[in-house]
């Protein structure tokens, strides 16, 4: 079943909590999880790491993978904060993004460089891109890794629509990267660039990077772990304190939410939806050719509300996006470009490795054999019940169906199979019994009779 | 024998929005039996614009899919009003869509042309009053 490439995740299961109930089953959009013996299991070529689970499961068994801030500041000699703009919009009555960014070097960082500079210097490479590539119209955007993963494992046909542009954390990384190196002479490896995630996703992207051989970013934790230090420590911050950090505008802070992205793009001819189930049906309308306007731009987010609707965030998405609003009022439309930072640093905003489609839905090897899976499954469905109760551990009768002819359930899971199997062989045993009991009268009759 | 799936499908002729229902199954099945991207794209482009025909002219009707290893045919049937003039149907922008069906986005006479461009072989059988039978071949 592990075919071809293995995805990295950073989505695992907390098996101490987990009931073995069918929520994240049943809400999974890539239907990647099953339960066995009592528990969930992610199958993992599957999982997109969109965090759905993480959502819907009421027993906290599913969880992320992260870092602490002690660990990291005790791992590295200087750390610089990656904070993405959906941080900004978690807080209370605060406007000015230079508050937040003074309280992560309160907090313990050396330094920190805005993801949403790199945003701005990812949109201006964006615009330059869709300009010179109408063939490749409408392009889709590259930058929530869950989307792209999607993608590559789903709609094959889309896979040359993917803006081949590196996200804006990995170009903010690189640039932090090198502008510590040179500001503090360190060696790179003593410098630890750490993003402050606001998913699941963008922590699998540090090992399981898109576009490029390895990610530029050094570890992550989560927005929702460093807040309430953050808090204490921007509540304590004077007037004096708060350093002039600001380096990007309206267009690098919009990118925390959805349609951001493609605002920053200077077009009305772009399509944005978010939240993972609307994502998959506008990719399947793309697929189909059904989109009949032009478009030259598609953005794409996972999460509802786009990426102040991650897991790791504090701040209901829809007040988060206010707020965003709220803090971009003000702002200068865009402040970095790409023509001032190739002056100082290099600039790796292109893919190097091409991104391709990896086939984790095909049922066998050869298309025989996919064909005759293909056909026990359908036969096998037609014996299944078609309620997706999902008590045999998979979400749907399809499912299922599917499970047993690649080898990874019975039929027999099904509990209404078993039921009905069940009664026929309580009605064989009753049978019997009532046969062994006329067999034993009879038996009697014939000691009686000696 | 030949190694083949079968798989029939009945065109709800009453409901617009159910129109590509159809061609989004086969091209979900296509995808877990290691169909070309490109031979996928054309066939869900085929059977979807056939899906739409039967719903905007015919009132309905029955679609058979049978996946070989090298190739895929469709059959689309329907009781409809039947073709007068194939000729000019499968001309680009000939249309004789309803100004309703025109709102809803369809019509715009790329049906029968897209479909043609999409297979490898086309055959229409068709009688006034009698019927369309549209009969559609993809290699892989």
């Amino acid at each position: 079943m592990e075919k071809n490439v293995q995805f990295y995740h950073s989505v695992y299961l907390d098996g101490k909590n987990c009931k073995g109930c069918i929520n994240c089953i049943k809400r999974c959009p890539t239907k990647a999880i099953r339960v066995r013996k009592g528990m969930a299991r992610i199958i993992r070529q599957y999982c997109i790491d969109c965090g759905e689970c993480i959502r819907q499961c009421p027993y906290d068994a599913k969880k992320t993978k992260r870092h602490k801030l002690d660990y990291v500041f005790e791992k590295y000699k200087y750390t610089v904060a990656l904070p993405p703009p959906e941080l900004y919009s978690q807080f209370n009555n605060i406007t000015d993004t230079n508050i937040i960014l003074t309280g992560l070097k309160k907090l313990g960082f050396d330094d920190v460089f805005e993801v949403s500079a790199a945003a701005e210097l990812v949109s201006e490479a964006t615009r330059n891109f869709i300009k010179e590539n109408e063939d490749k119209w409408p392009l889709v955007s590259t930058a929530c890794p869950s989307v792209t993963r999607l993608i590559r494992a789903r709609f094959p046909g889309l896979v040359s629509h993917l803006l081949p542009i590196v996200s804006p954390v990995e170009v903010a990384a690189s640039i932090a990267k090198q502008r510590a190196v040179k500001e503090t002479g360190l060696s790179p490896e003593e410098i630890g660039v750490v993003f402050i995630s606001s998913c699941a996703s963008r922590v699998a992207n540090i090992v399981d990077t898109i576009g490029m051989n390895y990610s530029p970013v050094d570890d992550a934790v989560a927005i929702k772990d460093i807040y309430p230090a953050l808090v204490a420590a921007m509540s304590k911050l004077t007037e004096d304190d708060i350093e002039d950090l600001t380096i990007s505008g309206k267009i690098g802070v919009g990118w925390g939410i959805s349609g951001g992205e493609a605002k920053g793009l200077f077009t009305y001819e772009y399509l944005a939806a978010d939240g993972i189930e609307n994502v998959i049906n506008v990719l399947e309308e793309l697929e189909d050719e059904k989109l009949s306007d032009r478009i030259r731009f598609i953005e794409l987010n996972a999460c509802s509300g786009g990426c102040v609707g991650g897991t790791l965030t504090v701040e209901n998405p829809y007040i988060a996006t206010s707020k965003n609003h709220r803090i971009t009022k003000d702002k200068e439309i865009a402040i970095a470009k790409i023509e001032d930072y190739k002056k100082e640093y290099r600039l790796d905003m292109s893919w190097t490795i091409p991104v391709e489609y990896i086939p984790v839905y095909q049922l066998g090897d050869s298309m025989i054999e996919s064909m005759t899976m293909m056909s026990e499954r359908e036969e096998i469905l037609k014996e299944l019940p078609g309620l997706d109760c999902g008590a045999c551990g998979a979400p749907t009768c399809k499912s299922l169906a599917e499970d047993v002819v690649r080898g990874y359930a019975k039929k027999e899971d099904c509990i209404y199979l078993m039921r009905s199997e069940f009664s026929e062989l309580r009605d064989e045993y009753r049978e019997l019994r009532q046969r062994s009991q006329l067999f034993a009268e009879t038996h009697e009759d014939d000691h009686k009779e000696e | 024998m030949e190694n083949s799936i079968h798989l029939q499908y009945t065109v709800d002729g009453t409901d617009f929005t159910k129109a590509g229902e159809a061609s989004s199954d086969v091209k979900h099945k296509l995808k877990k039996l290691n169909v070309p991207t490109d031979a996928l794209r054309r066939i869900a482009l085929a059977m979807y614009e056939g899906e739409i025909n039967m719903v905007a002219h015919a009132d309905g009707g029955t679609i058979d899919v049978d996946i070989y290893e090298d190739k895929l045919t469709m059959v689309l049937d329907d009781v409809g009003p039947g073709i007068q003039d194939v000729d000019l149907a499968i001309q680009e922008g000939y249309s004789t869509a309803s100004q309703e069906v025109r709102s809803l986005g369809f019509g715009a006479g790329m049906g029968l042309p897209n479909m043609k461009r999409s297979s490898d072989e086309m055959k229409i059988e068709t009688e006034i009053n009698v019927g369309t039978k549209i009969t559609m071949t993809v290699y892989y």
